[in-house]
């Protein structure tokens, strides 16, 4: 349910990271949660993000949230599929389901994010 | 399996045709026969320069038991208060006394109009000071608006007058404190008045935390929004401190009056020093809502505040009305005087049932709350479990974890049981919440039955989850795709061609 090769924040998203350039998503946890995903307002490219803002909300049948950037940088990809398909975050979260690519502009920001098992513990605390 | 399930409990689907008017009757059907013309016949092509129209309206053509049965079966499909109960928390979906509507029809006033002079509408004006009398002693703020049509108009308007008023002291301030238990309503019309939101958490039983709002308090804070009772049917027990702290930084404090009909005649906002609330007079003083209402949303303010009220309002001289405007009034924030039909309503109900009266019925309110509270604490996870007001919120997170039986299967097969679902999902601090208000017009009867189908759903929970997850079976329509009507709106009725 926790990709090893993610990070995590505590606002339950994560981030999978490629050199310099990171997708950002929401986990499989926070879109359970959620409900069934009927609209996701995402930034545009060309954006900037800086991490614990939000960068963008997501309304669920049950409820509009918004969304918290784990990261600092200029938003490069926007995945524009979700549009159409929003439902795609609940069905795959971790795949089809990725919201944004962020350029870093501070890549240590990363160490302050947590492993999937401190992210598992972290939920297990929360309950 | 399913053919099986759907004969399980109560309720038959409501059967019957299923079209629209316009699709029911047949050309030649007619409900009126016009009597014969008896003067000269004129031309409608003379009468109307040319302009009549071409084609024929599409209007139903039906015969007068057509058009009974036709609304018979819809009203036999629908589900309101006078069907069952309504236990939707934070709505006060209350009985609607029909006393309140014979008042509502008197000539007098179905018949004014709102632009009459001052002089012929001195009964209504009479009302509406009364109303505001009988508010302002409910609430302990003496002054009072009865214009905003709904609760989120009222708040909108308070925080509005807390903006002149900040202003007029020299600055609007920027920000203002709402707990996370609020309604979604309270952000709302803090951005709207164009201040900031910054959202406190609550602490560990239910209450605003102490420390957290100490920590957001500055000369930056122009208000706090609290909601006492809150939305989990708690009392704080630290608002006076809360307010203390408040007025400290020269912020104001406003109280969400969603919850008032836990309070009437035994705790008063403004004593709490409150300086500002809204009073829904659809949920409270028992006029009709859902459905579209409408609503009514008076505001109530201290002494400070009055000048800066919408206006005009009506005042007293004697045995002689007049409107009046406020000094620093705001202006109007609704045409005419608001929703009068409402105001006759309520004060129809205020009058009705006297000071012991509205006393008694949040007493009664709060009883049956913990009654039904105590009849479910076993069956279904207690978030904050101490004594509640008038509602208080379960946790299905019990049956999520271990049947994988969610909140919304709970209330679709409440359905099936002939019972109208709680408030589902909120307060959003409550995983999986079911926030459940009885009001105190429900009998002990009907509590016990809606707490045997809440059993006996979470007794299906544990045995058969996969019957929650298809239910509901026996109503009009089965479980509705939420996601595509989000997505694909269908909103307009097309003549079938």
């Amino acid at each position: 349910m926790y990709p090893a090769d993610l990070k995590y924040d505590t606002e339950h998203e994560w981030v999978r990271i490629d050199g310099d350039v990171v997708t950002v998503g929401i986990s499989d946890y926070a879109q359970d949660h959620l409900g069934e995903v009927v609209f996701v307002d995402l930034p545009a490219v060309g954006d900037t993000v800086t991490a614990g803002d939000t960068f963008g909300e997501v309304e669920s049948v049950k409820s509009v949230s918004d969304l918290y950037s784990p990261v600092s940088g200029e938003v490069v990809k926007v995945n524009d599929a979700l549009d159409g398909a929003p439902e795609t975050i609940n069905d795959d979260a971790y795949g089809a389901g990725w919201m944004i690519e962020v350029q870093l502009s501070d890549p240590l920001e990363l160490d302050g994010l947590m492993s999937a098992e401190e992210y598992e513990a972290f939920i297990a605390s929360e309950a | 399996m399913t053919e099986q399930l759907a004969h399980t409990p109560s309720i038959a689907p409501a059967r019957g045709p299923r079209q629209l008017i316009f699709e029911t009757g047949s050309l030649e059907s007619r409900c009126v026969e016009v009597p014969a013309l008896d003067v000269p016949s004129a031309s409608m092509e003379e009468m109307l320069g040319g302009r009549v129209r071409q084609t024929a309206l599409a209007l139903p053509h039906v015969t007068e038991v057509e058009i009974a049965r036709h609304y018979a079966h819809l009203a036999s499909m629908n589900f309101g208060v006078d069907t069952g109960m309504y236990p939707l928390g934070s709505c006060t979906m209350k009985y609607n006394p029909r006393l309140n509507e014979d008042a509502v029809r008197l000539d007098g006033f179905a018949g004014m109009h709102p632009s009459q002079p001052v002089s012929t509408s001195q009964g209504a004006l009479a009302l509406m000071a009364g109303l505001a009398d009988a508010l302002a002693e409910v609430s302990g703020l003496p002054a009072v608006t009865l214009q905003p049509a709904a609760g989120a108009h009222g708040e909108l308007t308070a925080i509005m007058v807390f903006r002149a008023f900040h202003t007029a002291n020299g600055d609007p301030r920027t920000r203002v404190i709402i707990p996370d238990a609020a309604h979604g309503t309270n952000p709302a019309t803090v951005s709207m008045c164009g201040y900031e939101v910054t959202t406190i958490a609550s602490d560990a039983s239910g209450g605003v935390d102490m420390d957290a709002l100490r920590a957001a308090l500055d000369t930056d804070v122009a208000a706090l929004m609290l909601t006492n009772p809150n939305t989990l049917g708690l009392f704080d027990p630290n608002i006076t401190e809360i307010t203390s702290a408040v007025h400290a930084v020269g912020a104001l404090a406003y109280c969400d009056g969603a919850n008032l009909n836990a309070i009437m005649g035994k705790a008063r906002p403004g004593d709490m020093g409150f300086d500002a609330m809204h009073i829904n007079l659809h949920k409270t003083f028992s006029t009709p809502h859902g459905g579209g209402g409408p609503g009514a949303g008076p505001v109530c303010v201290t002494e400070a505040l009055a000048a800066y009220l919408p206006g005009p309002v009506p005042v007293r001289d004697g045995d002689v009305f007049a409107l009046e405007w406020p000094e620093h009034s705001i202006g109007r924030v609704r045409g005419s005087h608001g929703n009068f039909g409402v105001m006759v309503r309520a004060y129809a109900y205020i009058l009705a049932l006297g000071g012991a009266g509205l006393r008694e019925a949040s007493e009664q309110a709060v009883l049956s709350a913990n009654y039904l509270k105590s009849r479910l604490r076993d069956a279904y996870d207690v978030p904050y479990d101490r004594p509640c007001m008038h509602e208080f919120v379960l946790s299905g997170a019990r049956q999520r974890r271990d049947f994988g039986v969610r909140t919304l299967d709970i209330a679709k097969r409440l359905l099936d049981h002939g019972v109208h679902p709680p408030t589902i999902y909120f307060p959003l601090i409550v995983d999986e919440a079911i926030m459940i208000e009885p009001t105190e017009t429900e009998s002990l009867a009907d509590l016990d039955r809606f707490a045997e189908a809440m059993l006996s759903v979470a007794a299906e929970a544990a045995a058969t989850p996969d019957l929650l997850h298809g239910a509901p079976y026996t109503t009009p329509v089965r479980r509705l795709d939420e996601v595509r009507a989000v997505k694909q709106p269908d909103l307009r009725w097309r003549p079938r061609t």
